[in-house]
């Protein structure tokens, strides 16, 4: 249902089948060096698994950016309890497209991803954990899996090597935060999605309170190129440590929408020019989110020499997160969009912790005030105060993707706060009238 | 007593199967359910809690959670406009206002005729083919008023030939 | 547990104060120790870690965030600060956001004076709000007769979801919806099906619950708070009375210092409103006052004139005497009923309301002088040593029970055995459950002297789902065969027996038969109904048992110390007094604060040739065939001493009063000069000071006592020869909401009772 057209500057790894139908059946997969990983990792040991991953230099592509083949390597060898991997289809960060184009377009490499996981750390069952909008991609994951396990590459004995692992897509139901590994096991135990303490963490105590690996599904999806091809031929792709390609939604004002496949390390002036068409009726770049909408916002003069790795754009005071790049053109309120993203997280909060809970209410509130006019002297340093009194205060991480993106835009874009202050109107004719979400 | 099909009944025998614990069931039964029924009335709730061995409350615990889960219907056709940042930046406001307009009806708000039902919504991930519309699980993408005018009307048409109230897509 | 060696104690520097604490402990509470304070709203000690207040965040070296000081736990060398500007500025911002959606109105709120966010708002907070945003307003719900939601006032915390979960295992709260909409809800819509213990209610921080009986009568600082106990079950909980004017308003566990600890079921709760009840009994009654066969008011010398001149008429007659003493009167009132007796009345012919076979276990545990005590206190139900439980319901009829056993299996692994015949709620936590259809035969099974018949070998299914919402961290529940069962429990060691009324006689002889063959010390909790039922039975109210089970062959050592004669011959027990009653043979029959025609009626024609004095609260089944009534004061409103089912007794402060009633030991007293008899002035400390060099197992430390400890008893006195009666144990059989005949006295019980049996009658 999305669509997609390859450009000749990707380079194609992960998307290698994306413009391959007949991949989307698992006789066309095999066709296309289908389950070759999953042979060759069967002949090898857990340790030499792991530490193919780990020369990789693969890092979480789900936002975090942590080492793929380090999360592999915490689960314990002996368990009492039984280990699971955990795909995260969530994908609910504003500005991310990506996992839905793999689900869609090579869904048995997910299953492939998810098998080689299992081997390596000793588990037998996994679980797809797909948004609940995601629905038809559901259905393509569940329709994959029967043929898998028809074929005998998902159930027991698989390849005739007594390798056992059964997979199952699992819907969510609309919640943003069933994304936050903690709270996507508990989504899964049939509750709500609650964080959970850490420690322990889901390598130690995860899933069903057994060692769990949780790898976003693109992290997945990477994995078995790296096992077919070496994980240095993988790493070579991208900077030090910064291994690989990777899936960068472009969106906003570029002419070209679109999600691409590059080098870690691309220049993002490249992304948007040669990827992206340009900027939109020639505007020029005011702002740029460089990684889903949790991470903070930089203004033109950082963002048009930023290489996109991860290391990179942490320099800037940003993150890489979920390669969510949206572009924002000189013509955006940027009040405006710090309400959209409040009023994002203010709906998403689970609730459970005081700070996340509350602070995003009240930004979300202040802001709507403010946008509609009705700003008065204090309310700068006020949403700033209680932006900062979130970070790094909440019980998980969605306190702090709230208050960051919001700090920065009070940082880089003061003078818009200023100019909308005492009933002035907005100077971009935006609309000035934002209504409250009632929900 | 299950106000849900047989073969909806076999389904969820089947996903309950699926897990170490059949609990983990609970919130794919319920979008099942509601796909089936329109939302989540009470008896759902009370065969869904048999099913599991958990109380009710611990079934509206879960339900009140999810922002797809609904206690009351919709229209046949839920049509939710995304305006997160990526909509927004290509016009997804404009889209809702047009919605509105439309459709004679506010946010959360359902038609007389039960046709249709609209709901501003979070990024649904159709970010780089901005701005987006899901109506019920169908995405509508890269859309301008006119094209979403079009897709409206043929729904409207669907709904004109005579498809069930409550029968999702 | 005791050949566990003490690990080493952790050491950890807290604003530059070196301090310790054992391994494991929560930062939060080794800072608590040491008199250092961190602040916290949902933290309570021994629920489930939210982290969900922030309210305790500090510095710890080493970490780049603040920490929560309540899920941290101590490690070497850890440094910590809590009292830098960072900390108190992340305390005062947690705060303000949750002042932001509550109402600011501190003197219209129930809580007011008792809310801890009041207070933290003072110590931490900041004197002004930014927060100039509108609040979201909700009215305010009711969820049961007791209990109350005003949900602006909730502040998430999710203390009252855990105590009724995970404390209670009743699991009636929830929370419903998402981010800032989220509110805690009730298990129905819009109502409460729960046990209505209000521990919820107790533990809420704030005013956003609160109990119907009591909410707006009065403020916590016009009440004067008095730590009494609790006068119902036989369990012993300390409450905390909140007196006005002499009238107890409201019972709760605030203070948390008895045996206890956060618990409080219905009855203790919201049961005290039976002190204030209009029929209540404010002046004697008697009958044949100006020719009326009616009973009518009359003064207190003139009823006690009528009665000591029928006494003294009897006696001189030869005519006969029975008296049944209270299982709710103190042991001061106990033992001087039974003195009065035997050396005033003359006679025996003594009972009380039997609900446990006290003399058997005492007999059967007799002659172990010099070992440890084999009674267990409540407290160690909780300390996670293996427990087998026989009969009885304690969810029900001993809820303090229930709540330590629920505490040992969540926190301390409790192995739990049960053997019921009814598949009581307890089965939830336990760890091997025996659905047995006569508990005694399966005492005798587990002694190797009776078959696993058929009757016996039916396990019961022990619950799958014990812990709805948190994973069962604890033991396992394997079904399995009584032989298995028994072969488990062999393997035991330092088992507790817990067992109900279904055990008696020779029953518990063969329990402690098989408890002593048991590894280590087997200890036993012999469950009895009411506040006193423990201690009458001490009290020597028998027949046949002086106080202590002192047999009567030993009565010279009483003899001297109530300087004249003892009968020597055994009396009649209650059985056999009703016998007399339905013969016409009993002249005299003396009730006080019982109630035997309720269980056993008398038809009143036989009761013609008997003078019956009854003493009570209430005009009970009993007292309204009575030529005399006596006004009694209840539990409450006199001081003394008690003694649990465990056998642990407790000093019982005087909360309220009420006009025209006397003390049963008053009453004693002014009868026994009625009577001639020269006692002097009624004083419970001189009656306990007799208590204590005269009853065995008495010998306790009276400063213990009166710092308002608990101390266990053990009246062991070698083998206690005594006449069996199985047929006497007559258990109340007790809910949550009924407590004999005084719980019918209750308006608040009542309501809910009623509630809950209009709710089964839908149901059906
Ligand atoms: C609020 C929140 C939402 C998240 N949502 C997602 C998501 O939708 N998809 C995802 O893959 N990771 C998401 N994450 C990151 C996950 O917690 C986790 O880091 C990731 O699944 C690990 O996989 P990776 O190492 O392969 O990236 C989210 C994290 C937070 C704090
Ligand atoms: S009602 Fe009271 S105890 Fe319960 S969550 Fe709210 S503030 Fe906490
Ligand atoms: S007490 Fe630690 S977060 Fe509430």
């Amino acid at each position: 249902m999305s669509s997609y057209t390859p450009h000749p500057l990707e380079v194609r790894v992960v998307s290698r089948r994306f413009d391959q139908p007949k991949a989307r059946t698992l006789a066309g997969y095999l066709e296309s060096d289908g389950f070759k990983a999953l042979d060759k990792a069967l002949a090898l040991t857990p340790d030499a698994i792991i530490d193919e991953v780990k020369k990789s230099g693969l890092r979480g592509r789900g936002g975090a950016g942590f080492p793929t083949g380090l999360k592999w390597s915490f689960v314990p060898k002996q368990s009492a309890r039984e280990k699971y991997v955990l795909c995260n289809a969530d994908e609910s960060e504003p500005g991310t497209c990506k996992d839905r184009l793999i689900l869609e377009y090579d869904p048995f490499a997910i299953i492939e991803g998810m098998l080689i996981a299992g081997l390596a750390i000793g588990a037998r069952r996994g679980y797809i954990y797909i948004r609940g909008e995601y629905r038809y991609l559901i259905d393509i994951m569940e329709a994959a899996l029967k043929e898998a396990r028809d074929a005998g590459y998902v159930g027991t004995n698989i390849r005739g090597k007594g390798f056992d692992f059964d997979i199952h897509a699992h819907t969510g139901a609309g919640a943003y935060e069933c994304g936050e590994e903690s709270a996507l096991m508990e989504s899964l135990e049939g509750k709500r999605g609650i964080p959970r303490l850490k420690p322990p963490f889901p390598a130690v105590a995860g899933f069903m309170g057994g060692p769990t690996v949780i790898n976003n599904v693109e992290t997945l999806a990477s994995v078995p190129p790296i096992i077919i091809n070496g994980g240095d031929w993988f790493a070579a792709f991208g900077p030090p440590k910064n291994g690989g390609t990777r899936l960068f939604c472009l969106s906003g004002h570029v002419n070209n929408q679109g999600v691409f496949e590059l080098p870690l390390g691309f220049p993002l002036r490249r992304l948007i020019d040669d990827l992206g068409g340009g900027m939109r009726h020639g505007a020029k770049l005011k702002a740029l989110v460089p990684g889903g909408s949790s991470t903070p916002l930089l203004p033109a003069d950082i963002a048009w020499d930023l290489a996109l790795d991860y290391d990179s754009v942490a320099k800037t005071g940003s993150f890489l997160g979920s390669g969510g790049v949206v572009v924002v053109d000189e013509n955006t309120c940027m009040v405006k969009f710090a309400l959209r993203i409040m009023q994002f997280y203010r709906h998403e909060s689970c609730g459970w912790c005081v700070p996340c809970r509350e602070g995003t209410n009240w930004l979300q509130l202040s802001l709507t005030r403010f946008h509609n006019g009705g700003g008065r002297d204090g309310d700068i340093e006020t949403l700033r105060e209680v932006s900062e009194n979130i970070l790094g205060r909440t019980f998980c991480a969605l306190g702090d993707a709230a208050a960051m993106p919001t700090l920065s835009i009070l940082k880089h874009w003061r003078q818009e706060f200023e100019d909308h202050l005492n009933g002035k109107p907005c100077p971009f004719g935006a609309k000035t009238s934002v209504a409250v979400s009632a929900h | 007593m299950t106000p849900f099909s047989q073969s909806l009944e076999q389904k969820f025998q089947e996903l309950m199967a699926r897990y170490p614990a059949r609990r983990s069931a609970l919130v794919p039964m319920l979008i099942y359910g509601q796909d089936e029924l329109g939302y989540l009335p009470p008896a759902a709730i009370a065969r869904i809690a048999e099913l599991l061995d958990e109380s009710e409350m611990a079934v509206r615990e879960v339900i009140g959670y999810y922002s797809m889960l609904r206690l009351q219907p919709a229209g046949t056709y839920h049509v939710q406009v995304c305006t997160n940042i990526s909509c927004l930046l290509r016009g997804g406001d404009e889209l809702m206002e047009h919605c509105q307009h439309r459709l004679g009806i506010g946010n959360r708000e359902t038609t007389k005729d039960g046709v249709f039902s609209l709901e501003e919504v979070e990024c649904i991930g159709a970010c780089s083919w901005a701005p987006a519309v899901q109506v019920n699980y169908d995405f509508h993408q890269e859309l301008t008023p006119e094209r979403l005018d079009q897709i409206l009307d043929a729904y409207q048409q669907r709904a004109g030939a005579g498809e069930r109230a409550g029968e999702r897509a | 547990m005791a050949d566990t060696p003490a690990k080493p104690l952790i050491n950890l520097t807290v604003n530059g104060r070196a301090i310790t604490a054992p391994p494991g402990t929560l930062l939060i509470e080794a800072c608590k120790q040491a008199h250092i304070e961190v602040p916290s709203f949902c933290y309570y000690p021994n629920l489930s870690l939210q982290a969900a207040c922030r309210m305790c965040l500090v510095e710890i070296e080493k970490m780049p965030k603040l920490q929560t000081a309540c899920t941290v736990v101590v490690s070497e060398g850890m440094v910590v600060r809590s009292e830098t500007e960072q900390v108190h500025r992340a305390r005062k911002s947690a705060v303000e956001f949750i002042l932001t959606n509550h109402p600011l109105d501190c003197p219209v709120c129930d809580a007011g004076g008792e809310c801890e966010l009041q207070d933290m708002t003072f110590k931490y907070g900041a004197e002004k709000s930014r927060f100039v945003e509108p609040k979201r307003h909700r009215d305010e719900q009711q969820w049961s007769p007791l209990i109350y939601f005003d949900r602006p006032r909730c502040i998430l915390c999710y203390r009252c979801v855990r105590a009724c979960g995970e404390g209670m295992d009743v699991w009636a709260l929830g929370v419903a919806n998402r981010g800032v909409n989220s509110t805690i809800i009730p298990n129905h819509e819009d109502h409460l099906e729960c046990e209505e213990c209000g521990n919820c209610v107790d533990i809420c921080p704030v005013g956003a619950l609160t109990a119907g009986p009591y909410r707006y009568k009065t403020r916590p600082w016009e009440m004067t708070h008095v730590g009494a106990v609790c006068t119902y079950c036989g369990d012993g909980c300390k409450t905390t009375l909140g007196v006005r004017n002499d009238t107890i308003l409201r019972a709760d566990n605030r203070d948390k210092s008895g045996i206890n600890g956060d618990f409080l079921c219905v009855k203790g709760r919201y049961g005290v409103d039976f002190t204030q009840h209009p029929e209540r009994l404010k002046q004697p009654l008697a009958r044949g006052v100006g020719g009326s066969a009616e009973l009518k008011p009359v003064s207190w010398s003139y009823a006690l004139g009528t009665i000591a001149k029928r006494w003294l008429e009897i006696q001189k007659a030869g005519g006969s005497f029975g008296v049944v003493g209270s299982t709710r009167s103190l042991n001061e009132e106990a033992y001087t009923l039974q003195k009065f007796a035997r050396r005033v009345l003359g006679t025996n012919n003594i009972d009380h309301h039997r609900s446990a076979d006290y003399p058997a276990l005492f007999d059967a545990l007799g002659g172990r002088e010099g070992q440890p005590v084999p009674l267990a206190p409540a407290e160690a139900l909780k300390a996670g040593g293996p427990v087998l439980l026989i009969g009885g319901n304690p969810t029900d009829e001993h809820p303090l029970l229930a709540w330590n056993l629920r505490w040992g299996y969540r926190l301390n692994k409790t192995r739990l055995y049960i053997l019921n015949r009814d598949d009581i709620k307890l089965r939830r936590q336990a760890y091997r459950y025996a659905k047995v259809g006569d508990e005694a035969a399966a005492v005798r099974f587990l002694n190797g002297t009776g078959a696993a018949s058929a009757s016996l070998t039916g396990v019961g299914e022990a619950s799958e789902k014990r812990w709805p919402q948190t994973p069962p961290s604890t033991v396992e529940t394997v079904n399995e065969s009584l032989q298995e069962f028994r072969a488990r429990l062999r393997q035991e060691k330092d088992v507790i027996i817990v067992f109900g009324s279904e055990i008696s006689g020779d029953a518990i002889r063969e329990l402690v038969a098989f408890g002593s063959g048991l590894e280590g010390t087997t200890r036993y909790i012999a469950m009895s109904d009411n506040a006193n039922s423990h201690g009458a039975a001490d009290m020597g109210l028998y027949p046949d048992l002086l106080p202590g089970y002192t047999p009567l062959s030993e009565r010279s050592k009483f003899e001297a110390l109530w300087g004249g004669p003892i009968p020597a011959e055994p009396g009649m027990d209650w059985n056999q007094m009703r016998a007399a009653l339905q013969q016409q043979n009993l002249c005299t029959l003396y009730v006080s604060g019982a109630n035997p025609f309720r269980n056993t009626p008398v038809a009143p024609e036989s009761l013609k040739q008997t003078f019956l004095v009854v003493q009570d609260l209430f005009l009970t089944e009993t007292a309204q065939c009575a030529d005399v009534v006596l006004p009694a004061l209840s539990g409450y409103e006199k001081a003394g001493t008690l003694t649990n089912t465990c056998g642990e007794v407790q000093v019982q402060k005087r909360g309220g009063g009420f006009e025209g009633a006397k003390s049963d030991l008053e009453i004693l007293y002014l009868l026994a000069d009625a009577m001639g008899a020269e006692w002097g002035a009624a004083s419970p400390d001189r009656v306990l000071q007799e208590i204590r060099t005269a009853v065995k197992g008495y010998g306790v430390s009276l400063a213990k006592l009166l710092s308002g400890e608990s101390v266990m008893t053990a009246p062991l006195n070698g083998r206690v020869p005594h006449r069996t009666a199985p047929e006497l144990l007559l258990p109340n059989r007790d809910t949550l909401f009924t407590a004999g005949t005084l719980g019918r006295y209750s308006v608040v019980l009542n309501s809910v009772m009623e509630r809950h049996l209009k709710k089964e009658a839908a149901a059906e």
